[in-house]
């Protein structure tokens, strides 16, 4: 760590990996009843549990993306951050509304919950992945901008690098696009339209940046590759995402009222999506087998290859594989989609954050890398999630295959719930494979805690 | 990537190209706000589908359920219910749900709706099943 003030990102890593489990374990409850229907029932109904698993994950994420931005800034800008103090407010604030957002909706039914903070002002909620309630859609905008504010001013009164100018840029759309949170008109397909404006180009637009920024980052670090050569690499691959990504959009735009010119723009466009994610795999090995210094924190290296390799299988393989309408037709809204969400959002945006907080965690406690004993545990927990994740994939993948045959395709289409009943074996797998991913993350929370002495660079 | 290809063209390629496209997807947009109103049959949205909607938010319906194919994957496409069940139907199947759930079977929430709104919940739904969704779901399963 170079700068004092980098330290403010040490709380965000934590709190995210303290979330991180949280969503974990809502997962597992929901996978549960998918098989045992009302497990839980009514105390927890598969929706709430749900809105609490994708809540956590989405502001989890938002944490790591503010500690890496906190850790990353000041040494791209070289001078301390703009004010640390409020780096700390916002971490309690953010933390709060977070919190109570989620015993929200534990605690009362939704519908309470909506007439409770003034949904009846401003009709926000409901609507997936948006479920929060308005105070908490006007905190995560204040926390934001004020977020961007100390960001942008560091970079301002420092040195301005490409990785810095990406990552803003990035975190600006974010900001920007959440604003379409806040539209919600009467009329479905409108708001189903400008839903996508907030989910799609988050993740396959703006998001990207953030992601290619912090890798970039990470990777200069650690492989000593000259900033120029990794700086034009970031420059081609988020050039590929928005010229694809943006009118990829469209492949949300097939069955849902839009004109159907929208199934060529959309198919075509999005096809191309894999491409950026493919130079992101590439990228990262080329960085590592060109390195000029041995890094002793071998989990990082490892973290940050796995990000390029999983962000294409999730995002790039399986999103290719429902993204042409023609196929997407059948697949579109089955466990088709479950299974390309869980592994693109694992492969992109988990393992970019871990990556960081890998790379970032040991300096921030005062040493260059850990311990070899706590890198091997660490390492052990990177190829059980990332192993079990695949499972989960390719069970939801088997599940999804064989819904659509026999509810969409099959000369007797049979209703979703006498389906759902025949497939839950591999809903039974998945749900096994989340109980190791559960492990994978225990031994990752574990091998904060092993001690021993720093690892040191070897020559090689 | 090396010698002739510069950072800073990089750079104007990155900027010239997403503004391109930012711009092509805005004129798009646009576009089809103007097409919408021959497909998405607004001109039934009586104010009791508008609380409908209301009603489909507030119990987070989606949480469960997909509604054009987007939401959860936990319980049926309800796009075209209306189509399936009838309005009776679907009236009938919401009010009959057990507080305490079905033993073993995944199980929705008995929402204790009124009358009105259960009047308004299958406006609701039955709008949304007159959306021209280029012929999706494949069939009457959803
Ligand atoms: C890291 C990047 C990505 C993430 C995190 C991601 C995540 C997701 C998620 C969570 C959904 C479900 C949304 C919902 O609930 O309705 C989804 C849908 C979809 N994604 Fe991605 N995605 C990514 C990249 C891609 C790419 C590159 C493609 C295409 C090549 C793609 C194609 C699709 C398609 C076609 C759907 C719609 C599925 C349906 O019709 O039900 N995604 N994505
Ligand atoms: C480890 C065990 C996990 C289990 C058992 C699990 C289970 C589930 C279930 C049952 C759903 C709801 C599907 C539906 O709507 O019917 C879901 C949704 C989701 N989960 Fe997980 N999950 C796990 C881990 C994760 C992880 C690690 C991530 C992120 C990387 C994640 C991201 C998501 C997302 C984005 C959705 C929404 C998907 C969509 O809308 O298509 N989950 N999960
Ligand atoms: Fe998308």
């Amino acid at each position: 760590m170079q700068y004092s003030s980098q330290a403010v990102a040490k709380p965000y890593f934590v709190a995210a990996i303290g979330l991180f489990v949280g969503q974990i374990i809502f997962g597992l409850i929901m996978g549960l009843q998918y098989v045992i229907g009302d497990f839980l029932f009514p105390a927890i109904p598969f929706n709430v549990a749900r809105m609490v698993h994708t809540n956590l994950l989405i502001v989890w994420l938002l944490f790591g993306f503010m500690g890496a931005a906190y850790y990353l800034v000041p040494e791209e800008s070289e001078t301390e951050l703009w004010s640390p103090k409020l780096a700390i407010v916002l971490f309690w604030v953010f933390l709060a509304a977070g919190v109570l957002t989620v015993i929200g909706y534990l605690a009362v039914p939704y519908a309470t919950l909506a007439k409770l903070t003034g949904n009846d002002l401003l009709e926000t909620m409901g609507r997936e992945f948006l479920e929060q309630p308005l105070p908490t859609k006007l905190g995560i905008v204040v926390v934001a901008l004020a977020f961007l504010f100390n960001i942008t001013m560091t970079v301002l009164k420092g040195r301005k690098t490409v990785i810095s100018s990406v990552l803003l840029l990035g975190l600006w759309g974010l900001a920007i696009f959440f604003l379409f949170a806040f539209y919600n008109p009467v009329n479905v397909v409108l708001d189903k339209m400008f839903w996508w404006y907030v989910v799609h180009l988050w993740v396959e637009g703006v998001w990207e940046l953030i992601l290619g920024a912090m890798l970039a980052f990470v990777l200069i670090k650690i492989t000593g590759v000259d900033r120029e050569v990794i700086e034009k690499w970031l420059y081609v691959i988020i050039t590929l995402t928005l010229v694809t990504g943006l009118l990829g959009t469209g492949h949300h735009y097939f069955w849902i009222g839009t004109p159907e010119y929208w199934q060529w723009i959309g198919s075509v466009f999005s096809a191309l999506e894999p491409i950026p994610f493919f130079a992101l795999t590439v990228f990262a090995f080329n960085m590592v087998n060109r390195r000029r210094r041995e890094h002793p924190n071998k989990a990082a290296t490892l973290w940050a290859l796995g990000t390029g390799v999983m962000s294409f299988l999730g995002a790039g393989v399986w999103g290719f594989l429902h993204t042409l309408a023609p196929v997407n037709y059948y697949t579109h809204g089955s466990q088709i989609t479950a299974a390309h969400g869980h592994m693109a959002f694992y492969g992109a945006y988990v393992m970019v954050n871990l990556t960081m907080i890998s790379y970032a965690m040991p300096l921030l406690r005062g040493r260059q890398a850990n311990s070899e004993k706590s890198q091997v545990l660490e390492m052990w927990s990177f190829w059980l999630m990332t192993v079990s994740m695949v499972f989960i994939t390719l069970f939801l993948t088997a599940a999804g295959i064989l819904q659509i045959w026999l509810q969409r395709i099959a000369s007797d289409p049979q209703p979703f719930m006498v389906v759902q009943d025949q497939v839950a074996l591999f809903y039974w797998m998945r749900e096994w494979s989340g109980v190791i991913f559960l492990a994978g993350l225990l031994a990752y929370l574990a091998s904060f805690f092993v001690g021993g002495k720093p690892a040191e660079a070897r020559a090689s | 990537m090396s010698g002739v290809f510069t950072k800073s063209m990089a750079r104007n390629v990155f900027y010239g190209g997403s503004v391109f496209f930012f711009l092509l997807f805005l004129g798009l947009t646009f576009d089809t706000v103007r097409a919408l109103p021959k497909r998405d049959m607004r001109h039934n949205i009586t104010p009791l589908v508008a609380e409908g909607k209301k009603i489909w938010e507030t119990r987070n319906c989606i949480g469960c359920h997909t509604l054009l194919g987007e939401g959860a994957y936990f319980a049926p496409e309800l796009g075209n219910v209306v189509a399936r069940y009838g309005e009776e139907g679907v009236k009938a199947f919401i009010t009959s749900r057990p507080a305490d759930g079905i033993p073993g079977r995944r199980s929705m929430p008995q929402f204790n709706l009124t009358e009105r709104e259960l009047e308004a919940i299958t406006a609701f739904l039955k709008h949304v099943g007159t959306i021209d969704t280029a012929k999706w779901p494949p069939n009457i399963q959803g």
